[in-house]
């Protein structure tokens, strides 16, 4: 048997309507305990194997709703991993399941590894001997995948800031340890004051890491999209084909301005967050009278531009007016109704915009949306990652691993609070540096005994 | 050819390696043989001339918890005690310890003289004898062979030894000894890889010649210390230490001399550790450091020769004398023995089981500097686990395999089977994970019952650790049992003491928690019995760290179970399907003994364990692997 439980999203993002949470292990039913409540007040305890309960999952810190869903304990050994097995059926959206895997966390529940289910599933003898071998194959090519997207993803700035995270931590650390291990060499005592310090800056920079980081951000809160053009341009159609309610990945959230209803398309495991949808629906059919002005203060708000043109219409004034605000911005242009006859000028739009992805697209047939996911996936992660689960799943790991690493910082200072001495800090640092390390996949090895050595001058 | 004897178990040189492999071995009841090159030179100290200090110091216990001898050695023969880091955590407590070389050395020497079941005897084995992958014997210089069922390598830095001292090289071990010249190529012949390693020294001086009023003077504790639970010193004679520092004409001296430094025209191929880098590396190392301190360190009772701690150096003598002299106290010094680099031979331990036998050598076991690592504590540690499972070995009973959460002999030996070292490996609390569980205090409550289990934990020692442990249960009992009620008695007893009142029913083990009470303070109001300083000091640390010890066991729980699962010597990892080809060719080198050890390999990756965890489950239900 296998001590911790995992959990995570059982379902491909991005498709179909519904998304499956599954966790796994012994400790399975208390952690579904903690963040669902059954409409009819059952306790979770009491919920018959295999039988789906309707309710909410609520998160415990200020009890908001975070969506309807249906509750599914299944006990040991009647289940695919012949442990004690609860699965959360949500909404498709990748904010609801994202939001409910991490409150699992929060209640003690840990990241299931690629192919971690099936592993479990052999190891507990619910596959046969026969599908020993596919099971390691799942697990090869899963992991093999997902390292490859968190490489992709991990290209630039972010992977920077998280190394040199890690190399300020470890540097806390040589100190206080050439400190313990070498007491009768002169190295400096460390100053508790200077390490607190330190680490309170630490915990500052990582929360704006994870609020300003693209990919953290992205998935914390969306991206930001404005749809834009000029009238009658398409922006509504465009709009319900993102949302695509047939599908059913829309969901409503209260956003961070309080009267302002925010709808959020997943896009291959993208979330945008769509900047004010009941404005472009109310004046889409009437004539409009700001529309200039009122795309130039969307332009500055997106993180993401869908600019529509309109392919069976001469370029308009208005037309050239968005392409000039859209010189620095990071913006598709969509040309829409290019199943109608041709009369917009492209050739002068690749003029004035020569750098900017350009895709034909219809909100009647649909054409071109395909390319515009693809398009707007490869915006997000710099063109690396395709979107499969893995590209979402290796965030949730990122930012899972940011917040377990503050947690780490957190007891660190608590330690210092509580006047302990250095060999117990470090207790918390190593744990910090370690998880920092899960992130871009380097290994615990003889770094903070090189570190030691490098930093002091040692030895007798 | 003459066949001298035959044994159950012989050890190859008597350092401190050997005569903890020798003693253990003849008294676990095997019919044991140590050899050495020179009778006069059991257990020596060619360098430093002390004991213990951050980890070291735990091995040192550790290694007496489990009947071994160097403990109980330096408890008679060392002559000034400091307890280290006692203003950190009692996980890095320290105990350190100056020896008398000399007094040390005979009195070892005794001690393996008059061990039933053990001979010593001076001589050169040249080679192995070896059969179907078996040890059989030794043969030496002079022709003679003795063989054996079982036989320790712990050759130290005397494989292909090599002086070095400024422009001048010569073959030889320390201190002026023969080297073993033909070993090495014995060891080759059998398919043993092996690295080159290099150390050093400093210089001896004349006593007579130092000016210590220029200097600081470092005496010992004024409390008596004991490495061994079964010393009872409580007063010996203490002599002190001597600080002083260098300055920027010492360093000056260096510079301008760098291109005579054997490290610097190519004399030195070997590697050299780099937590005890020779003077000229410091510099050149730390160019912007203005002084680097050194201790004067007495090499025993009935000798002027001091020991220049700090100083190691393989400069020319004339540089050694021209640069001590720039160092306030050591204006007049005289240069007793200079200091020298050496370098050696020494096996690569990836080689090793846990066990410390060569995977491809049955019956053969390797340990201390032979095995890469540096120190007399690292040696005496191996020495032990390669004597305590020679004789396993013998008896054809399971190995003694101490695990990382056991002990620092466990972290030491994992490091150097798993990870293997480029330099010569020195132990550290920082190499240690669950370093808040390894204490030095509660060393014989880790390891005596592991100790006894093989044979080498006396009666006595056994009646007195149980003694202890069940004072420490039944008063543990107490203060969790004993609850006081907040109430004008309790607190008028806790004003006493000088803590404040309780709202509400309390344990004394609650109470105990309060950072201003000790054991004493509680006990001083509340019904608890007196105990012994040890059990109090247990105690409170239980209490006290209870948060942070959970923690670690935690950890240790989570661990655990991957290194129960063991992983049999016949898996053939070329055929274990979706391995990574780094993992596979990594895994079939080292040949990890458990799922757990695998995963500390580098190049090792957590996919690559779970597929082997597949794999010993399949090959399980199919019926154990062919």
């Amino acid at each position: 048997m296998q001590i911790d439980t995992i959990s995570a999203i059982a379902t491909a993002v991005g498709e179909g309507g519904i998304g499956i949470i599954r966790i796994s292990g012994k400790q399975a039913v208390d952690i579904a305990s903690k963040i669902f409540q059954a409409k009819n007040h059952l306790p979770m305890r009491d919920i018959i194997s295999h039988q789906a309960t309707y309710g909410s999952v609520i998160d415990p810190v200020n009890s908001t709703i975070i969506d309807e869903v249906l509750c599914i304990p299944m006990y040991a050994p009647h289940s695919y991993t012949r442990e004690d097995v609860v699965e959360i059926h949500c909404h498709g959206g990748s904010l609801p399941l994202r939001r409910i895997l991490e409150l699992t966390f929060k209640a003690g529940a840990r990241l299931a590894e690629p192919g971690e289910f099936t592993k479990r599933a052999f190891l507990n003898g619910r596959l046969d001997l026969s599908q020993a071998q596919a099971v390691m194959d799942i697990i090869r090519s899963k992991t093999d995948a997902s390292l490859r997207m968190a490489v992709g993803q991990l290209e630039g700035c972010f992977s920077d800031k998280i190394r040199e995270y890690r190399h300020q931590i470890l540097e806390m650390i040589a100190h206080l340890e050439a400190a313990i291990d070498f007491p009768e060499d002169d190295i400096d005592e460390v100053a508790t004051d200077e390490v607190r310090d330190n680490i309170i800056i630490l915990r500052e920079e990582m929360v704006k890491l994870l609020k300003t980081g693209k990919t953290g951000r992205i998935l914390r809160e969306g991206l930001e999209t404005a749809i834009i053009g000029k009238p009658n341009v398409g922006k509504s159609s465009l709009l319900n084909l993102l949302l695509n309610e047939n599908r059913a990945i829309v969901t409503d959230i209260p956003g961070t301005t309080r009267d302002i209803i925010e709808e959020y398309a997943n896009i291959g495991g993208v979330p945008l967050k769509i900047i004010d949808t009941a404005g472009i629906r109310e004046t889409e059919d009437i004539v409009e009278q700001l529309g200039v002005e009122k795309a130039c203060s969307y332009i500055e708000r997106a993180d993401l531009v869908l600019a529509l043109f309109d392919f069976s219409r001469e370029i308009s004034s208005e037309d050239k007016q968005i392409l000039a605000l859209l010189a620095k911005k990071e913006a598709l242009i969509l040309i829409n109704k290019s199943d109608l006859e041709a009369k917009l000028d492209i050739a002068y739009i690749k003029s004035v915009l020569p750098n900017h992805k350009i895709i034909e697209i219809s909100t009647i047939s649909e054409a071109g949306l395909p390319e515009l996911e693809t398009a707007i996936v490869d915006m997000v992660y710099s063109g690396q990652v395709q979107a499969e689960e893995g590209a979402f799943v290796n965030n949730v790991r990122q930012i899972e691993a940011l917040r377990q690493t503050d947690e780490h910082l957190e007891e660190a200072l608590q330690t210092i609070h509580r006047e302990m001495s250095p060999d117990f800090i470090v207790i918390d640092l190593r744990s910090a540096w370690e998880k920092l390390g899960e992130i871009t996949g380097d290994t615990v090895g003889e770094d903070i005994i090189d570190q030691i050595f490098s930093q002091f001058c040692i030895g007798k | 050819m003459f066949v001298a004897g035959k044994y159950d178990v012989i050890v190859i040189g008597a350092g401190h390696a050997g005569v903890e492999a020798a003693l253990a071995s003849a008294r676990i009841g095997c019919k044991t043989l140590l050899t050495t090159l020179n009778m006069d030179n059991i257990a020596m100290m060619p360098c430093n001339p002390s004991v213990g200090g951050p980890a070291k110091g735990h091995l040192v216990r550790e290694l007496d918890a489990l009947g071994g001898e160097m403990g109980l050695n330096a408890d008679k023969t060392c002559i000034q005690y400091r307890m280290l880091n006692t203003g950190k955590g009692p996980a890095v407590h320290a105990l350190r310890a100056q020896a008398d070389k000399k007094l040390y050395q005979f009195t070892m020497k005794e001690t393996c003289e008059t061990q039933q079941n053990l001979d010593v005897k001076q001589l050169l084995v040249e080679k192995l004898l070896v059969e179907n992958d078996t040890i059989q014997g030794i043969q030496i210089e002079t022709g003679e062979i003795y063989y054996c069922r079982a036989a320790i390598l712990a050759s130290g830095t005397y494989l292909r030894g090599k002086i070095i001292l400024g422009e001048n090289s010569y073959t030889g071990g320390p201190n002026g000894q023969r080297a073993a010249e033909k070993l090495s190529s014995s060891l080759q012949t059998l398919g043993v890889e092996l690295m080159r390693f290099k150390t050093g020294t400093p210089a001896r001086v004349d006593r007579r010649t130092l000016d210590f009023s220029k200097m600081i003077i470092q005496p010992g504790d004024e409390e008596a210390h004991n490495f061994s639970f079964m010393s009872d010193i409580t007063t010996r004679e203490q002599v002190p230490c001597w600080l002083t520092y260098t300055n920027e004409q010492t360093h000056q001296v260096i510079r301008d001399n760098l291109y005579r430094a054997p490290m610097a025209n190519g004399m030195i191929e070997g590697i050299g550790p780099r937590y005890c880098p020779s003077i000229e590396t410091k510099i050149v190392r730390f160019p912007d450091k203005e002084k680097h301190q050194l201790f004067l360190e007495p090499e025993g009772l009935n000798t002027e020769e001091m020991y220049v701690q700090g100083m190691s150096t393989s400069l020319p003598i004339d540089v050694q004398m021209k640069f001590l002299k720039t160092i306030p106290g050591l204006e007049n010094v005289q240069i007793m023995r200079p200091g020298y680099a050496i370098e050696y031979d020494c096996v690569d331990p990836l080689q090793l089981k846990l066990s410390l036998e060569f995977k491809k050598i049955h019956g053969f076991f390797s340990a201390g500097q032979a095995n890469g690592t540096s120190g007399y504590e690292e040696a005496a540690a191996q020495g032990l686990i390669a004597g305590i499972n020679a004789a396993m070995f013998v008896k054809d009973q399971e190995p003694l395999i101490l695990k990382r959460s056991d002990a620092y002999i466990g972290v030491l030996i994992d490091d150097l089977v798993t990870k293997g070292t480029h330099e010569p490996y020195r132990i550290m609390t920082s190499r240690a994970e669950y370093r808040l569980l390894l204490r030095q205090d509660n060393a014989d409550l880790r390891l005596t019952e592991k100790g006894r289990r093989v044979g080498l934990v006396s009666d006595e020692r056994y009646a007195r650790f149980s003694e202890k442990r069940q004072s420490i249960e039944e008063t543990l009992i107490l203060l969790k049992n004993i609850k006081i009620n907040p109430n004008k008695e309790t607190l008028l007893k806790l004003q006493a003491i000088g803590s404040s009142d309780i709202r509400t029913t309390t344990s004394l083990y609650d109470l105990l928690k309060r950072t201003e009470l000790s054991y004493d303070l509680v006990q001083s109001q509340f019904e608890l019995p007196a105990v012994s300083a040890e059990v109090k000091n247990q105690l409170e640390i239980m209490v006290w760290y209870e948060g942070y010890i959970k923690k670690q066991l935690e950890q240790v729980e989570r661990t655990e179970k991957l290194e129960e699962k063991l992983l049999p010597d016949s898996i053939d990892y070329a055929i274990v399907p979706s391995l990574r080809d780094e993992a596979r060719e990594k895994l079939s080198f080292i040949k990890p003994r458990s799922i757990g050890q695998a995963s500390r390999i580098s190049g090792v990756s957590p996919a690559d364990i779970s597929i082997l965890l597949v794999y010993l489950e399949q090959n399980r239900r199919s019926g154990g692997i062919r």
